[in-house]
């Protein structure tokens, strides 16, 4: 019984580092080519690290990352805030209303991403030609990517709402608690695991989104996905590669750290709950 | 969960550090490679000057990167380049989305539909003296009759790139790609590039039809070849094509000559050939949108593409036949001796120029389409 | 109620940004705009995409089967592989389930351009897999020629949308109460038999959210097979691209937008047989 289970378990273990050897065996292609000497991608012709010299020094790449941060971090900020507060109204609508609201809210989930970015263009188009006014460019990228996380965060915040005891919330007002304060001193509290949850996903849909801001940035504006776009057709460059391999550094340094504390709390825990 | 955020939150950190280091807007792209100095150079050079920033829209990496930095230490001007695959695809962005950039380097046939379409804004000449150092080819430009609107910056032909290792039977001819004899034997190791008017041009010329015909029933001739040739193929690609074809991944390409110069100076199997039925000679110049807002400063550009000395650096990066007569004198006598970097004779007496179509112009990008829908299978 | 209000901006946001410009794709793909510019209703559109024949064949019909076969086969795939994946980090130590977690979203940090775009240096004739086997079995021809077919298509989508099978699974297996398998195997239920009767039927919502994440952005998307397909494996998202971004008519494009859209109304439908919980699309990764 004891081998049986053991074997099965190699064999587990086996098939978990297989699939993950497929996840990340084009990283490691890009993070060993970032080492190369050619310009193109064909031929391995020996190491160089120029190109984290030239990463380095080049200010376009840096202007995009810098943009994908800046959107990443505000279309986060704000689609957890609308999205917080959106959720929590929404609970209090009518049955048919809520109905309908969350329905909406959903096409953007289940949309696929060129139909929203395509959507979002000719909307923003269509304004700018009616009204003769605005542009294409951070703004837009900006709204539509807080367009695409807000239902993130209230799918993510509306189900913590069910735990929340209603009573609470009026025994604040009757307390004389003004309803803002109310909000933010007994039901904010209750339901950030879920926006925390809301938060991180919008973040890293922000960080991975490409056909959105492809059809909704304006010039001026790439960010790393629209800038590595237009240049893929001539060969991502090894310098692209020299960044992601930092990226990938940067995760997994991250992670160890995470993993490691991650254990100590958790003897920590198994020690409180043996003196207990 | 929380743990999840947090590092979220520090691997942003981690970014935007390492983002903002270098984002002053101020640091050289590749002068700092050569000697550590140049930056603050740059800063210095930088800080009085007017705030202006131009926005260039060009194919990929078709100019040398230093030049930017070059232009900025001389004049305090920034240069932000964006790229496009295809004249259509800048047209739509231009056009359809409304971009609004300060510098285009579309090809001779998009120029003149834009000039049609009254987009351009006219070149005052008296800022770019630099314009005397064109070659005499450009003297008087089909799409540009009057020499208002068009700077011209690269030129070159459209041709065959092979592989000598593969290919035995070569021919100056489109035969290579869409005769059954040529072709079939190389099935799988042909790459198409992947432009409507390029692709279908080939096609049109190998049919003995001119590659700007405005008959629907050439066209659709030319349209159903490349679908009939689409078993042979291996891809359709873009200028990735160079790429791959430096590693052996084809037989043999389409290619234009700029891409085959590089890529044969990578791999010394590979040749370029011009097809005797007839190919493109193409003509790229710098044009000003009339929308800009920086006209004085996007004609101090051109002026500085056009010297000389920046005109041989990016000679020299893109590998394109240059413009600029000075430049070209300036170059090596081997690559002045190359015909796949300076065409002459017989080999530039095949190039033809395409014009722009008008209203007939939306059938070429419909059969394109379709050329690529069929040959999936 | 002041708490109801609180959702009254959101509400004028979505009209705005969702409701609008569905309404506004809507527009363009029941209007067409000839040569001059005049603007008139039609539903030429549509009868283009199901009627425009070349040398006998409905293009954009074939253009649909295509994308819909491929992305049925990438959602069988991911299924077939994340399932397991997902089954066995369940099992797994609080602490490591987290770190495969992580290691499951780590690489969308990465630019999905420049992964996808890695495996061209892989898949490449002279590329690794063919370095590699082509030493190992003496041979001097590439033994693995898929780049720019359909076949390397299905394995860029697999390889992209994978995670998004795999954690909507593992979400609901979690959920799943572990004395439910012990209670089925005392009553002598065996492995298969649990599984199958037991964790399976439980593990359904998890495996409706999969399939609604991974089918719909198969066909929709055209950078895969741009890239890996040599632009030979034209999908619907290669059409709406090159409506927009290459021809420049809004018209067409939007039109195969919207039967883009009613697909997934359908889909959703069909799935809604299976699945009663509101845990949909990628909210259910984490």
């Amino acid at each position: 019984m004891t081998r049986r289970f053991a074997l099965h378990s190699v064999t587990k273990k086996f098939y978990l580092g297989l699939v993950l050897f497929f996840l990340y065996a084009p990283i490691f292609v890009l993070m060993v080519f970032s080492f190369n000497e050619s310009r193109s991608r064909a031929n391995w012709e020996g190491f160089t690290l120029d190109w984290y010299r030239v990463l380095l020094n080049d200010p376009a790449i840096a202007r995009a990352l810098r943009n994908t941060l800046l959107v990443a971090i505000f279309s986060t900020a704000i689609a957890t805030t609308i999205g917080t507060f959106a959720a929590v109204g929404i609970d209090k609508l009518t049955r048919r209303a809520r109905t309908l609201v969350m329905g909406i809210s959903r096409i953007p989930v289940m949309m696929p991403d060129i139909v929203t970015g395509l959507s979002l263009m000719v909307l923003y188009l269509f304004v700018i030609r009616t009204f003769g006014f605005g542009r294409m460019g951070f703004g837009t990228l900006l709204i539509s990517h807080v367009m695409f996380n807000v239902p993130y965060v209230i799918l993510s915040v509306t189900p913590r709402l069910r735990r929340i005891d209603p009573n609470l919330y009026e025994a604040a007002l009757d307390l004389g608690s003004t309803p803002i304060r109310a909000f933010f001193k007994v039901i904010l509290p209750e339901l950030m695991p879920g926006v925390f949850t809301g938060a991180l996903l919008a973040f890293t849909l922000s960080v991975d989104d490409f056909m959105v801001s492809f059809f909704t940035t304006g010039v001026g504006v790439q960010n790393l996905s629209t800038y590595i776009f237009s240049q893929a057709r001539m060969g991502v460059s090894p310098h692209i590669n020299a960044l992601s391999t930092l990226m990938f550094l940067a995760i997994l340094a991250l992670m160890f750290v995470i993993h490691k504390r991650d254990k100590i709390h958790a003897k920590r825990m198994k020690e409180r709950m043996d003196v207990i | 969960m929380k743990k999840v955020i947090l590092a979220a939150i520090l691997l942003a950190a981690i970014i935007g550090f390492a983002g903002c280091g270098n984002n002053d807007d101020d640091v050289t792209p590749h002068a700092n490679i050569d000697g550590g100095d140049t930056a603050t150079q740059g800063n210095e050079g930088g800080s009085d000057a007017a705030a202006v920033t131009l926005h260039a829209f060009n194919w990929g990496w078709f100019h040398d990167p230093a030049i930017e930095q070059i232009f900025y230490e001389e004049t305090g001007i920034r240069v932000l380049f964006e790229f496009y695959p295809t004249n259509q695809e800048m047209y739509n962005r231009i056009v359809m989305q409304g971009a609004e950039f300060d510098i285009l380097f579309p090809s001779d046939y998009m120029i003149e539909r834009l000039i049609l379409e009254n987009r351009l804004a006219p070149i005052n000449w008296d800022n770019v003296p630099n314009r005397a150092h064109l070659h005499h080819y450009f003297d008087h430009l089909d799409f540009d009759p009057q020499g208002r609107y068009a700077a011209p910056y690269k030129w070159g032909l459209f041709g065959i790139l092979y592989n000598r290792t593969m290919v035995s039977d070569m021919q100056e001819s489109w035969n290579m790609l869409f005769h059954e004899d040529y072709a079939a034997p190389h099935a799988g190791n042909i790459y198409m590039y992947a432009s409507a008017r390029d692709s279908l041009g080939s096609a049109l010329r190998w049919l003995g039809y001119s590659h700007n015909t405005t008959d629907l029933r050439e066209l659709h001739a030319a349209r159903d070849l490349l679908i009939h040739q689409g078993p042979w193929v291996r891809a359709y690609l873009g200028d990735e094509i160079r790429d791959s074809m430096i590693a052996g991944g084809a037989a043999m390409a389409q290619i234009f000559s700029g891409c085959a110069f590089f890529a044969m100076s990578e791999n010394a199997d590979l040749n370029f050939v011009v097809p005797r039925e007839g190919t493109q000679l193409f003509i790229d110049a710098m044009v000003i949108p009339a929308t800009t807002r920086h006209q004085a400063e996007a004609e101090m550009f051109i002026n500085f593409m056009l010297r000389p000395d920046i005109a041989l650096m990016n000679a020299e990066w893109v590998m394109y036949s240059t413009t600029n007569a000075t430049a070209l004198e300036m170059l090596p006598q081997e690559w002045r001796d190359m015909q796949v970097f300076w065409p002459t004779g017989e080999n530039y007496e095949r190039g033809y120029s395409f014009r722009d179509l008008g209203a007939f112009r939306n059938e070429f990008y419909t059969a394109y389409n379709l050329v690529l829908m069929m040959v999936g299978g | 109620m002041i708490k109801r209000a609180f959702a009254y901006p959101y509400i004028i946001w979505m009209v705005i940004f969702i409701v609008v410009p569905l309404i506004l794709v809507g527009y363009y793909a029941i209007t067409v705009t000839d040569f001059y510019g005049y603007t008139t209703f039609s539903m030429a559109n549509f009868r283009r995409f199901f009627t425009e024949q070349v040398m006998g064949n409905r293009v954009f019909v074939s253009v649909a089967t295509r994308s819909l076969r491929l992305a049925l086969q990438s959602t069988l795939l991911c299924f077939a592989i994340g399932y397991p994946v997902a089954y066995i980090m369940t099992r797994k130590e609080y602490s490591e389930k987290s770190v495969l977690i992580f290691l499951l979203l780590a690489p969308m940090w990465m630019n999905f351009l420049v992964r996808t775009y890695a495996w061209l240096t892989i898949l490449e004739r002279n590329g690794l897999i063919n370095n590699v086997l082509m030493r190992l079995m003496n041979r001097d021809t590439p033994v693995i020629d898929i780049l720019y077919t359909d076949a390397a298509v299905l394995l860029g989508m697999v390889y992209n949308f994978l995670p998004f099978m795999i954690l909507p699974i593992y979400t609901s297996l979690k959920k799943m109460d572990p004395r439910l398998i012990e209670a089925a195997q005392d009553l002598g239920a065996g492995g298969f038999n649990t599984f199958l009767r037991v964790v399976f039927p439980l593990s359904i919502p998890g495996v409706v959210s999969g399939i609604t994440m991974v089918f719909m952005p198969g066909a929709a998307t055209f950078v895969i097979s741009n890239l890996l397909g040599g632009r030979q494996f034209f999908l619907l998202g290669n059409v709406v691209e090159s409506s927009f971004i290459q021809q420049g008519d809004w018209h067409f494009g939007s039109a195969v937008a919207v039967l883009m859209m009613l697909m997934m109304v359908a889909s959703m439908v069909v799935l809604s047989f299976f699945d009663k919980g509101e845990n949909q699309g990628r909210s259910a990764m984490i």
